[in-house]
């Protein structure tokens, strides 16, 4: 037996899969495209970066534990079926993920937050690692002989659709609630976790319905089930040696790309470039909708030629590219690179805001915003906020105008500074197409890589033995991506160069893809496996 | 090919253990310069850092090693080469 012939029930079990291998992605990625707000609600108010790095190393704790969560559920998996298994994965990420959004902030439970949230945040990244081996191989094992690539690409689809649901669902809410309401204590970031557990209970109904994995039901029915999956995946030097190989040689560099496209770019447009919140994630969200088809391509194409190469090729052309498309980013957003509009009485509007801090009425903070538009239909908003703190409280009766210079004590020596940017049409679809072209190369090494994982295992530990090596190249080193990429630009940061060099982080994604096509070229088969039942 | 594929391993062994004293070296320095409250939040980084990437260079150590000893000459066609 090998793979299932009737086109109807192909289309079932990827449908049933893939939606629930979505729902987890999506579950998983709303926490990434939040830490910003996150930050702020499960950290200090006062705590500025090193908040966003404990929300970045939060993140990255999820996918740290992904590996371990390959490790249970892929045991599991292999004795008692796949079913099975990525239907208690799917419960548990439903679960955390609705938790997370009923946690207060810190202000109201102090460190508790933060630490029920790592928490739950580890539950996630555990029902993450035993999902997608699962949903993989339960759909290779149904896919027919010489199609594998192309059916299993459906699968690889459903990681980007799922950062798409979560960026769709997240721009839709806080367009109707504003910026305020969305990130206020119990505002409308929690919204999309708690809609997390409505697509779960679809999700968990439609997989009750599915058919356990034929093939695992031949090894079940023969007696062939191993009987301790991970002592024969990892305690036998010949298949340990595959699972090296595949870490290695493939699945590393896809990581690195994978997250660098979707996650780091996202992160880069809205933190370096200032591209506001809305216009950063409609970017992502177009380029992503442009790029998918692209998965299922060259799926479809790795049938054809073999999946090697086109998941090599993915990789050294991010290499060679991802310098400069992150240099062309800055270009594309600088305000060097525009004109003003020519009517100057246009090319500026600025407005003041006094008022009295609420927690000292000795302190007045002054917010001054000025707007400076451009020809090409773009609009810079600069937001300063000034603190004086006064030598007297202030009568808040009274409305504040002007301020008396006899009044003031002193004031702050570093005004701080908010930058955002809305591009015009032109320089919008610029970075559009620059974020395509790395989506791009997230196809070519993420839409053939389950159908290479499940062809280089035996059927009888499968589900252990990709999982790992899928996991610590995907979770581990790609989830690394944004918080080690922050982390390698404050390093560069000096009091001569605040800013540090921002490019500066892409040397991790690229380190590792290096190792990863040098490897991949000389270890790697490019033989497709016609048969998979061994 | 095979004598590339064995020398490379070597390459591999002597990466993987530059990457661990790398990684060791660069945590002694941000962790002794970093000052107050940032020193806490900089342990933490590095510990993670540090918790992660060691076992991984070890599997890279291995890996280097296996291709040293000619164990990727020929990968397995079969599920039957795979259990010895």
């Amino acid at each position: 037996m090998n793979g299932t012939k009737q086109p109807s029930k192909i289309a079932f079990v990827i449908g049933a899969s893939s939606v629930g291998t979505l729902i987890e992605w999506y579950d998983f990625y709303i926490f990434g495209m939040l830490a910003t707000i996150l930050s702020k609600q499960f950290f200090p108010v006062d705590a500025g970066t090193s908040a966003l790095l404990s929300t970045l190393a939060i993140f990255a704790a999820g996918f740290i534990v992904r590996p371990f969560g390959a490790l249970v559920f892929g045991r599991l998996g292999d004795l008692i079926g796949r079913k099975h298994t990525f239907l208690l994965t799917l419960v548990i990420m439903g679960g955390s993920t609705f938790a997370i959004g009923l946690v207060p902030s810190y202000t109201s439970i102090g460190w508790w937050a933060p630490i029920l949230v790592l928490v739950l945040r580890l539950l996630q990244g555990l029902a993450l690692g035993g999902e997608y081996g699962g949903a993989a191989t339960y759909v290779a094992e149904h896919a027919p002989a010489g199609e594998r690539g192309y059916w299993t690409s459906w699968i690889q689809t459903t990681a980007t659709l799922g950062l798409f649901l979560a960026l769709g669902v997240i721009i839709l809410i806080r367009s109707n609630q504003g910026v305020d309401q969305f990130s206020a204590e119990w505002g409308g970031w929690r919204y999309p976790f708690w809609i997390s557990i409505l697509l779960v209970g679809v999700s968990v109904l439609i997989r009750m319905r599915m058919s356990e994995s034929p093939m695992f039901v031949k090894l079940k029915t023969e007696g062939k089930v191993s009987t301790n999956p991970l002592k024969e995946s990892f305690g036998h030097r010949a298949n340990f040696k595959m699972v090296l190989l595949a870490l290695f040689g493939a699945v590393m560099g896809q990581g690195v790309v994978w997250y660098t496209g979707q996650f780091y770019a996202q992160s880069f447009i809205e933190t370096v470039c200032k591209i506001d919140f809305i216009q950063s994630r409609n970017i992502m969200l177009v380029a992503i909708l442009m790029a998918t088809p692209c998965f299922v391509l060259f799926g479809w194409l790795s049938d054809k030629i073999g999946r090697k190469w086109i998941m090599l090729s993915g990789m050294l052309l991010a290499v060679i590219t991802y310098r400069p498309i992150y240099k062309e980013f800055i270009a594309i957003t600088a305000a060097s690179n525009r004109m003003h509009i020519i009517d100057h009485r246009l090319t500026h509007s600025q407005t003041a805001f006094p008022m009295i801090d609420a927690k000292d009425n000795k302190k007045l903070i002054i917010r001054t915003q000025m707007d400076t538009f451009y020809l090409d239909g773009s609009v810079f908003k600069y937001q300063k906020t000034d603190t004086i703190v006064l030598k007297q409280a202030m009568d808040g009766s009274r409305p504040i105008t002007l301020v008396n210079p006899n009044m003031i004590a002193y004031q702050s020596a570093k005004p701080h500074l908010v930058v955002e940017k809305t591009l015009g049409k032109a320089a919008f679809w610029d970075m559009v197409w620059l974020v395509f072209i790395q989506i791009v190369y997230v196809t070519m090494v993420y839409g053939p890589i389950a159908a290479f994982l499940v062809e280089m295992f035996p059927t009888k530990i499968r589900y252990t033995s990709m999982s790992l090596p899928y996991h610590i190249g995907n979770g581990v080193f790609g989830g690394l991506v944004p918080f080690l990429g922050t982390l390698i630009v404050e390093f560069t940061k000096s009091d001569a160069h605040p800013n540090g060099d921002v490019l500066a982080g892409l040397w991790y994604p690229i380190g590792v893809a290096i190792v990863c096509v040098v490897i991949g070229a000389i270890y790697l088969q490019n033989k497709i496996d016609k048969n998979v039942m061994d | 090919m095979n004598t590339i594929k064995k020398l490379l391993g070597y390459v591999w062994m002597l990466l993987a253990l530059a990457i661990i004293l790398f990684l060791v070296y660069e945590a002694k320095i941000k962790i002794s310069t970093a000052t107050d409250i940032a020193k806490a939040n900089t342990m933490l980084q590095w510990s993670i850092i540090l918790l992660i990437f060691t076992p991984i260079c070890i599997g890279f150590f291995i890996f280097g090693k296996y291709a040293s000893e000619h164990a990727y000459d020929h990968l397995p066609e079969s599920s039957l080469e795979i259990e010895d």
